[in-house]
C-alpha cells in the first residue's frame, strides 16, 4: 500500500523553534506559579509571594515626586512646544542631552571615580538589547563566550538564542565565595579548545546576579589580565553598580581602565540600565559603554532594531540632568537597600539560614545545601518544589542559575513591600522550625 | 577581532540613500537663516498633522502625566515588562487597524505582537522564518532600509523580483517565477516574499490580481508571505487599500495552510507621524510565529510609558477618526502640488495613491541610460540644484532614471521652493544642449570634485563600496 506522504507545513526557522529562549526553566516556572496564585495582603494573604522578581520598588517615591515637580519631564512643557521634534526624533545617536545625563549619572555612582564619554554611549531598549548586540559585533555563530557561574538565567537567551553563539561557564563555587579565579579561568577556556570552539570574550556581571555581591579590585584585575592575554573581550554589565549599599565598595571596570591609563581598554565595553537601580523596567533604557571605536559605530548602527522612544529619553534626561534629584536618589536608594538587606540577613539568621556575605543588588545567595537530600541538583529541584508549593514562595534555584554546587538560591527582596518581606520571613522561620522539629 | 557580521557592510550605509542625508545635514534649508541650502526630499515623514496630535496631548494632560483618573499610574507602568504589551494599547491597535481597512477584515489582539518600530519587527519576523544564508525575494524597487533589516543579523540573502515601468512596476507571475529560478541556480532555498502595500518607493496600493497571483505563487511554492504595510494609513486616493489580509480571504485562493504563512507588519511611525516613539507591530494567524516573535521582542520592547500614551490616544475614536480623515486630505494636497509642480517641469511622476512621497521619471534627463548617469544626475541635483532626493539605483531599481521624492516633510513654501529650483534646472539643462551642455555639465562636475572631501570621492565614485566609514 502506498505511503501517504503528507505535504509538510510551511516552514519556520530554526531559531523559532529552538528551545534557546529557554523559557523551560524553573527560573520562570516559578514565575507561573506566582501569577496564578499572587500574594496579596488583604485579599489573597496565602497566596504565593514573589521573591523571584529582581525588581527595585524601594524608591518609586523619589521618582514620583520628581514627576509631580517637573511636569515638563513628561509633557514637553506647557502647550507642547518640544513635542513635533520629539516624535520625529529617530536618530540612533539618542538624544545628545539624554546620553550626556546618562554619562553623569554613571559617573555619580561610581562616586566620580571613572570618566564617562557621552559620545561613547550607545542607546539600546533595555539590557537584554544591549548584551545581545554586542554578542552580535563581538562574536560569530558558533564561537562561544566565557561567563562565570552562576549567572543570570536570562543569559541563555539573550547571549545564545538568535546569535548562535554559545556560553562556556567559569565555574566558581563557594570554597573562596564564588569568586572567579585565574585557574577557572583557564579551565573554561581549555574547556571550549576541547570543544573546538573560538573563546571571543568573557563576559561578568559586576556586581554579580545572583550573588549580590561586588567583584573585588584584584580579580578584576586578573579578569581583564586573561582578557588581554587571549586576546578577547570583556564585557562588564554594570547593571546593579547604582544598587551597592556602599559606595566605596564597588569597583568598575572602568576604575581599573583609568588606573592603567586605559591601555588595551579596546576590549572593554561596560553594559548598563536604568531598569535596577531607576526601578525602571517598563521603560527600556540600556546602554553600550565602549572604549572601542569600531564597536562604538557598529553598536550604534545596529541600535536601529532597538531604539529608545524619544518620549521616555527626554523624560529621563530631564530628571537626570536634575543633580540634586540625582544625588539624593542614589543616597537615599542605597539606604533603603541596606536596610532590606540587613533586615532579610537577619530574618534569615534567626531562621537558621545563612547567606552568602552580599553588598549589592536586589537579592541574597541563600545557602540551603544542609536541607538537601543529597548533594544533587535533583535534590535541589526537590527542595525548590516544596518551599514554592508548601511554604507558597517563588524563590529561585541555583541550578537554573547554572550555579555548580546544588543547594544554593536567589531570594528578592527589594520588589514588595517590608510587611510582605516580614511575612515571607515568618514563613521561611516556621518552615525552618518544622523540618527542626521533623528531625 | 570583531564579528564578520560587524565588519561587513550589510548595514548599507554606503548608498545614496544615506549620503544625501549626510550631505544634506551639513547644510540644512531654512527658509530664514540658509534659504540656499539642501532641501529634504529624501526622508519619507510625515509632518503634516502635528497639530491635531499636539492639539490632542494639550487636551490630555492627565495621560501625559501618567495619571488615570486622577491617580498616578507611573509604579505600574514603570514596572510593565510584559512582553505581551499593554492589553489596551493592543486592543485599540487592532482597532485602528481594522479601520484603516475599512473595517473588511477583524484582527485579534492574541495575534498581534509589538516591536521598537517596523525596522525591528520586520528583522524578529525574518529571524522566525528563514535561516542563515537561505533566501526571501523582494520586488524592485524597495526601500534600501531592508538591506540592513532583513540580512544583517539574519545572515538571509534577499534575491530581487524584477519589476518594470512597462507596466507601472506591477509584480507579475512571471516576475515572480523567474526570481525563484534565480534563487535555486544560486542554491539558495526561498522561504518567503516580501512585499510592501502601498508601496515605498512606488506610492502605490496593490491591486487585487498582484496579490492574487502572490499567494497562489506562495502557496505552490510552499514559502511565507510578509506583508509590510507600514504606509496603509497614508492612502489618500481611490483605488482604495486591500491588505494581504482582505485578498486571502478570498475563497478561490483557500488552501489548508494559508493563514499559517500570512504575516503582516505594521508601524505607527507614517501614519501618525511618530518614529521616534518606536512603536511597531506584527500580526500573524501562525500560533508558533507569534510565541517564538513574543519572546524575541524582549529585545525591542516599546516603553511602557509610550504605550500607555498612546493607547488612550487611539481611545479617543472621535480624535482618531477626524485625524485620518484631515490626513489623508493633506497628504492628497501636498502630492497634488509636487505632481503638478513637477509637471510644469515636464516631469512626471508614477501615477500613485499612497505613501509620502512620488515614484519621478527623470530618465529623459540622463546623459545615457545608465545607473552611472543617474548617480552623476543625482549628485548635480543634491550639491546644484540644492535637493536631496532618492536615487533609483538606491532602491534597486531594474531601471535607471527613476528617483523617490517625498512631500510630506515639509511645508508648502518649502516645497514651493523646491519646485522652483527644479523649474530652473530643468529649463538650464534643456537649453544648454549639445557642446554648451557638455561644457556646463563638467564645469559643475569639477565643482562637485572641489567640493567633495577626497574620502567622498573615492566612495561615489567607486563601484563597490569599501569599508571606510563616513563621518
Amino acid at each position: 500500500m502506498a505511503i501517504e506522504i503528507e505535504k509538510p507545513g510551511v516552514g519556520l526557522s530554526k531559531v523559532a523553534v529552538s528551545e534557546t529562549h529557554g523559557e523551560d526553566s524553573p527560573y520562570f516556572a516559578g514565575w507561573k506559579a506566582y501569577d496564578e496564585n499572587p500574594y496579596n495582603e488583604s485579599s489573597n494573604p496565602s497566596g504565593v509571594i514573589q521573591m523571584g522578581l529582581a525588581e527595585n520598588q524601594v524608591s518609586f517615591d523619589l521618582l514620583e515626586k520628581y514627576l509631580e515637580e517637573h511636569s515638563e519631564a513628561s509633557s514637553w512643557g506647557k502647550g507642547a512646544p518640544g513635542f513635533r521634534e520629539n516624535a520625529l526624533f529617530q536618530d540612533y545617536h539618542g538624544l545628545k542631552s539624554f546620553r550626556q545625563a546618562m554619562a553623569n549619572f554613571m559617573e555619580q555612582i561610581r562616586g566620580g571615580r571613572a570618566r564617562f564619554d557621552p559620545d561613547r554611549i550607545v542607546l539600546t531598549a533595555g539590557a537584554t538589547a544591549a548584551n545581545e548586540l554586542l554578542t552580535f559585533i563581538l562574536a560569530d555563530p558558533g564561537d562561544a563566550l566565557l561567563v562565570p557561574t552562576p549567572y543570570y538565567p536570562g543569559f541563555d537567551r539573550d547571549l545564545r538564542w538568535r546569535t548562535g553563539v554559545k556560553i562556556v561557564p567559569i565555574h566558581c563555587d563557594s570554597s573562596n565565595n564564588f569568586q572567579v579565579t585565574p585557574e577557572a579561568m583557564e579551565a573554561a577556556y581549555r574547556c571550549a579548545e576541547s570543544m573546538n570552539l573560538k573563546v571571543r570574550g568573557i563576559l561578568i556581571t559586576n556586581p554579580s546576579n545572583p550573588l549580590g555581591a561586588t567583584i573585588q579590585r584584584t580579580v578584576l584585575e586578573q579578569i581583564l589580565d586573561f582578557a588581554t592575554n587571549k586576546n578577547i573581550h570583556l564585557v562588564s554589565d554594570e547593571i546593579y553598580s547604582g544598587s551597592t549599599f556602599s559606595s566605596s565598595e564597588f569597583i568598575s571596570i572602568a576604575e581599573v581602565l583609568e588606573t592603567r591609563g586605559y591601555k588595551d581598554s579596546e576590549r572593554v565595553h561596560i553594559v548598563y540600565s536604568l531598569s535596577k537601580d531607576l526601578g525602571l523596567p517598563g521603560f527600556r533604557v540600556g546602554t553600550i559603554y565602549s572604549y572601542n571605536d569600531k564597536v562604538v559605530t557598529t553598536a550604534r548602527r545596529m541600535s536601529s532594531f532597538t531604539l529608545i522612544s524619544s518620549q521616555t529619553q527626554h523624560l529621563l534626561a530631564c530628571m537626570l540632568s536634575n543633580k540634586e534629584f540625582s544625588e539624593n536618589y542614589i543616597k537615599t536608594n542605597r539606604e533603603r537597600l541596606t536596610r532590606r538587606y540587613d533586615m532579610i540577613i537577619n530574618g534569615l539568621k534567626n531562621a537558621g539560614i545563612e547567606c552568602l556575605k552580599g553588598n549589592a543588588g536586589l537579592f541574597c545567595w541563600m545557602n540551603l545545601s544542609p536541607l538537601l537530600e543529597e548533594p544533587t541538583r535533583e535534590s535541589e529541584l526537590a527542595l525548590w518544589k516544596v518551599i514554592l508549593n508548601e511554604v507558597r514562595l517563588n524563590i529561585s534555584p541555583g541550578s537554573s542559575c547554572h550555579c555548580s554546587e546544588p543547594g544554593w538560591f536567589r531570594v528578592c527582596f527589594a520588589n514588595m513591600s517590608e510587611q510582605t518581606l516580614e511575612v515571607a520571613l515568618e514563613r521561611i522561620h516556621k518552615f525552618m522550625e518544622q523540618r527542626r522539629r521533623r528531625n | 577581532m570583531l564579528s564578520s557580521r560587524a565588519s561587513c557592510n550589510s548595514h548599507g550605509q554606503d548608498s545614496p540613500y544615506f549620503l544625501g542625508w549626510q550631505v544634506y545635514e551639513k547644510n540644512p534649508f531654512d527658509q530664514a537663516v540658509n534659504p540656499t541650502g539642501i532641501i529634504q526630499m529624501g526622508l519619507a515623514e510625515n509632518q503634516l498633522s502635528f497639530d491635531l496630535v499636539e492639539s490632542w496631548l494639550r487636551k490630555n494632560p492627565d495621560v501625559m502625566g501618567l495619571n488615570k483618573d486622577g491617580e498616578s499610574v507611573f509604579r505600574e507602568l514603570a514596572l510593565f515588562q510584559d512582553y505581551h504589551g499593554l492589553p489596551a494599547l493592543k486592543n485599540e491597535l487592532v482597532e485602528y487597524m481594522a479601520k484603516t481597512r475599512g473595517n473588511k477584515v477583524k484582527f485579534d489582539p492574541k495575534n498581534l505582537v509589538l516591536a521598537a518600530g517596523a525596522t525591528s519587527a520586520n528583522e524578529t519576523l525574518i529571524f522566525c522564518l528563514v535561516d542563515p544564508g537561505q533566501a526571501i525575494l523582494l520586488p524592485t524597487p524597495y526601500y534600501p532600509g531592508f538591506d540592513r533589516d532583513l540580512k544583517w543579523r539574519t545572515g538571509v540573502e534577499i534575491v530581487p523580483v524584477d519589476c518594470w515601468s512597462s507596466n507601472g512596476f506591477r509584480i507579475t507571475m512571471s516576475a515572480l517565477a523567474d526570481a525563484y529560478r534565480r534563487a535555486q541556480k544560486l542554491n539558495l532555498k526561498v522561504k518567503g516574499v516580501l512585499i510592501t502595500n502601498p508601496s515605498n518607493p512606488l506610492g502605490t496600493t496593490m491591486t487585487r490580481d498582484e496579490l492574487n497571483h502572490l499567494i497562489t505563487f506562495a502557496i505552490a511554492k510552499n514559502i511565507h508571505i510578509i506583508s509590510d504595510e507600514v504606509f496603509s494609513g497614508t492612502v489618500f486616493d481611490s483605488p482604495g487599500f486591500i491588505s494581504i489580509i482582505e485578498a486571502a480571504m478570498d475563497p478561490n485562493l483557500e488552501s489548508p495552510d494559508l493563514w499559517n504563512r500570512i504575516h503582516i507588519v505594521y508601524s505607527l511611525s507614517k501614519d501618525l507621524g511618530l518614529p521616534g516613539f518606536r512603536v511597531g507591530m506584527i500580526y500573524s494567524n501562525n500560533e508558533t510565529v507569534v510565541s517564538a516573535a513574543t519572546k524575541m521582542s524582549s529585545f525591542g520592547l516599546v516603553s511602557s510609558q509610550t504605550q500607555y500614551v498612546l493607547s488612550n490616544m487611539l481611545a479617543n475614536k472621535k480624535f482618531i477618526g477626524k485625524y485620518m480623515k484631515e490626513n489623508q486630505k493633506r497628504l492628497k494636497r501636498k502630492k497634488e502640488m509636487l505632481v503638478s509642480g513637477l509637471r510644469k517641469s515636464g516631469i512626471e511622476c508614477l501615477k500613485s495613491n499612497a505613501g509620502l512621497f512620488c515614484w519621478v521619471d527623470i530618465r529623459r534627463l540622463l546623459c545615457s541610460d545608465t545607473f552611472e548617469a543617474e548617480t552623476k544626475l543625482w549628485k548635480t541635483i543634491l550639491w546644484d540644484v540644492g535637493l536631496n532626493i532618492s536615487p533609483g539605483g538606491s532602491f534597486h531599481c531594474s531601471e535607471p532614471g527613476w528617483f523617490r521624492v517625498c512631500f510630506a516633510n515639509m511645508s508648502h513654501a518649502t516645497l514651493q521652493v523646491a519646485l522652483r529650483r527644479i523649474k530652473d534646472f530643468v529649463q538650464r539643462w534643456s537649453y544648454g544642449g549639445g557642446i554648451g551642455n557638455k561644457i556646463s555639465y563638467q564645469q559643475n562636475m569639477s565643482n562637485l570634485n572641489r567640493k567633495l572631501p577626497s574620502n567622498w570621492v573615492r566612495k561615489l565614485y567607486s563601484s563597490e563600496g569599501d569599508e571606510q566609514d563616513i563621518g
